[in-house]
């Protein structure tokens, strides 16, 4: 089992305000599974996605990841696991914009065990991975937004992760480029990595084996993705879209 | 714990190498941050390699007159001031033949009385001649050179003859001959003939670094030359460099019991060695020192505010990127040395630049014309100090800073714009 939440509760206070993000949230993510969390803007997506990536605390409940209760832990044990269990990637990349693809990658092992020589073996394998062995040298200026986040990927993956965990990780980037980067996480997956990843766009989920869907910080739906209805009724749209497509395309007095 | 220990030295080389690119990067702004600390080491590393060259001369200087002399001389206590004259103190010759008998660690002594002559030889006349009345002993207890002729005898003093003894800068302002022995010249409408030439010393802390033209005749000669004249002090000269105690010891017993003072009677006379002048520079010059100290003391606190100034704006320029180095598992001790460790680079750095400078104003010290500074160095302390203070600058005052930034929550420095 990988990750456990249970009765999980947020609640930010915005001054005299309590906005409750999260309203008892019941998850249980299993080693391998590719996991699509959707929902509305401001449902709670991100909010789940900081406690699973131990970013952020929960107000209440129970968060067990690979046996251990991170709920109960100080905050130099979460830098821990975060850098040890969790690979994050963001909508905005992140990117150190002075640092090379190869130092960016690097930078989570800096504060691990590894030595500088083995860092830097395990941040081009990590490259390689992503299919930027030739951009090591590259500075984020000098690479795409599907390379930057290329690049950020393999710093998620570098310190070989239990989870990876994508917030939006398409947002940021044209059809096309989200395609690659899709294509990307399903070769992962495909590795064996655990992916969880926030999207609101039903093609981006396509790629997952499951969809978790949220409104007002609570879970509505969670189904295989096959069987999701509102994912069914999505590729239904768009193969009668496609068809028409098709069938304008024909030459007319064919029918 | 354990893990924070194996990676803080690979983490603070590379800390330090990033601090020293962007200190690079921003050279002016570095420079200005760290002004304060590069102005009060200079100040501190030129102040104390003066004082150095300062102690080298003077115990040099002291050295000139020799460990083993003692000086004497009429003093008016600070309680009878009102009720005596310093004529009254003046020390005789009785007291001084009692002193020179009765004290064992005294192997010999002069009295020295001191005059401004008119001299005058053919139609060269010099006013205000400094000239001394002397014993014969005085050549073994100065230790001057006797270049040409010979040096003073019993005779000369006991015969109270018109002799003189002459320095070569003498010489030269009156013109007299390379070797003026046997020429004459004239004291005070009196003929003395020259006997021999002293080596001419220039006193150079004391003095203006320049020499004098001097003249010496017995002190027998002098007390007839000037009958109301008196003998301004006495060198005295110990058996061995060690007697300094003694020697005080006996010539104030000797000396008071001659002059008759008794009981709680404060002394007449002063009895000096060297030893206390050196010690009296070297309490100036610990007083200058610490002065020195106190004004370098301001301005690493100027300069500790300016660091811990740039030291906020970093962080919160920075934001971001510490909360990412946190989202990928940087602790907070760690991104607590990781400020503190850019801090005391910043500071290392205007240190080493202060200490830089401070050896530039060293070369310039030593070639301050007639400072006789020649010999200013900074001591090796001083720039360990330097370090050592600019190091706990860097610490002190980036503390705040490092301790904002590891209290960071990651999720909101993420958020920061
Ligand atoms: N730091 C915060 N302070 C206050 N309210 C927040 C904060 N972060 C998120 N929220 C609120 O919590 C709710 C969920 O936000 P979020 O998890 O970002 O949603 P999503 O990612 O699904 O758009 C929203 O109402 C949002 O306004
Ligand atoms: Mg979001």
């Amino acid at each position: 089992m990988t990750i456990e939440i249970h009765q999980l509760e947020k609640i930010y206070r915005v001054g005299e305000e309590r906005v409750h993000a999260l309203r008892g949230v019941d998850l249980v993510i299993q080693r391998n599974e590719f996991v699509a969390i959707m929902g509305a803007s401001g449902s709670g997506k991100s909010t789940l996605m900081n406690v699973l990536g131990c970013l952020d605390s929960p107000t209440r409940g129970r968060y067990v990841l690979n046996g251990r209760a991170t709920h109960k832990m100080g905050a130099a044990a979460l830098a821990r696991v975060r850098n040890e269990e969790i690979g994050f990637v963001f909508q905005s990349f992140e990117l150190l914009p002075r640092a090379s693809a190869l130092k960016n990658v690097m930078l989570p092992l800096i504060y691990s065990r590894f030595n500088w020589l083995e860092a830097r073996k395990r941040a081009k394998r990590a490259l390689e991975r992503v299919g930027l062995a030739d951009r090591i040298g590259h500075r984020p200026n000098q690479l795409s937004g599907g390379q930057r986040q290329r690049v950020a990927i393999a710093r998620a993956l570098v310190n070989t992760p239990s989870i990876l965990l994508a917030d939006e990780p398409t947002g940021n980037l044209d059809t096309a480029t989200t395609r690659e980067i899709i294509e990307l996480f399903r070769q992962l997956h495909a590795e064996g990595q655990t992916i969880v990843m926030v999207t609101h766009e039903e093609e981006v989920a396509d790629a997952a084996l499951r969809i978790v869907r949220l409104r007002d910080g609570m879970v509505t739906s969670d189904h295989p993705t096959r069987r999701d209805p509102t994912h069914a009724a999505f590729l239904q749209n768009a193969a009668r879209m496609a068809a028409e497509a098709a069938g304008e395309a024909l030459p007319a007095g064919a029918e | 714990m354990v893990r924070t220990l194996m990676i803080i030295p690979r983490l603070t080389v590379q800390t330090v190498f990033l601090a020293l690119g962007q200190i690079w990067a921003n050279k002016v702004r570095s420079m200005l941050t760290t002004l304060g600390i590069i102005i009060g080491v200079a100040s501190i590393i030129a102040v104390v390699a003066a004082l150095t060259g300062l102690r080298a001369s003077v115990l040099s200087e002291f050295e000139k007159f020799g460990a083993r002399k003692v000086f004497i001389d009429g003093r008016v206590p600070r309680e009878l001031r009102n009720r005596i004259n310093f004529r009254d103190v003046q020390l005789t010759l009785a007291e001084l033949d009692a002193v020179e008998e009765h004290c064992p660690s005294i192997e010999k002594l002069t009295p020295m009385m001191m005059m401004a002559k008119s001299a005058e030889a053919g139609d060269t006349k010099l006013d205000g001649v400094q000239t001394t009345g002397i014993w014969p002993t005085w050549h073994d207890i100065e230790g001057r050179a006797v270049l040409i002729g010979r040096p003073f005898n019993e005779i000369d003093e006991r015969e109270r003859r018109d002799v003189c003894l002459v320095n070569e800068k003498l010489i030269e302002d009156l013109g007299l001959d390379r070797d003026p022995t046997t020429q004459t010249i004239r004291l005070s409408d009196r003929v003395f003939t020259i006997v021999g030439v002293v080596e001419t010393v220039t006193f150079n802390i004391f003095g203006s670094g320049e020499s004098n033209a001097e003249i010496f005749i017995p002190l027998a000669t002098a007390m007839r030359l000037n009958p109301n004249g008196w003998i301004n002090f006495a060198w005295a000269q110990m058996r061995r460099p060690d007697q300094a105690q003694d020697a005080i010891a006996e010539i104030s017993t000797v000396m008071r019991k001659v002059r008759g003072l008794e009981g709680a009677t404060p002394n007449t006379f002063e009895v000096r060695v060297i030893q206390q002048f050196i010690d009296g520079f070297n309490r100036v010059a610990g007083a200058v020192t610490a002065g020195a100290g106190g004004v370098v003391g301001i301005s690493l606190l100027v300069g500790g505010i300016g660091i811990m100034n740039i030291m906020l704006v970093s962080v919160s320029e920075r934001t971001r990127e510490i909360g990412l180095r946190k989202a990928v598992g940087a602790r907070p001790s760690v991104v607590l040395l990781q400020f503190l460790v850019e801090a005391v680079t910043l500071c290392l750095v205007g240190g080493a630049v202060g200490i830089a400078l401070g050896q530039l104003m060293v070369l310039g010290i030593r070639n301050i014309p007639g400072a006789d500074l020649g010999r200013a160095v900074a001591p090796a302390w001083v720039i360990v100090l330097s370090v050592g203070f600019s190091a706990a600058t860097g610490i002190v005052f980036g503390m705040f800073p490092a301790l904002k930034a590891a209290r960071l929550d990651p999720i909101e420095a993420l958020r920061h714009e």
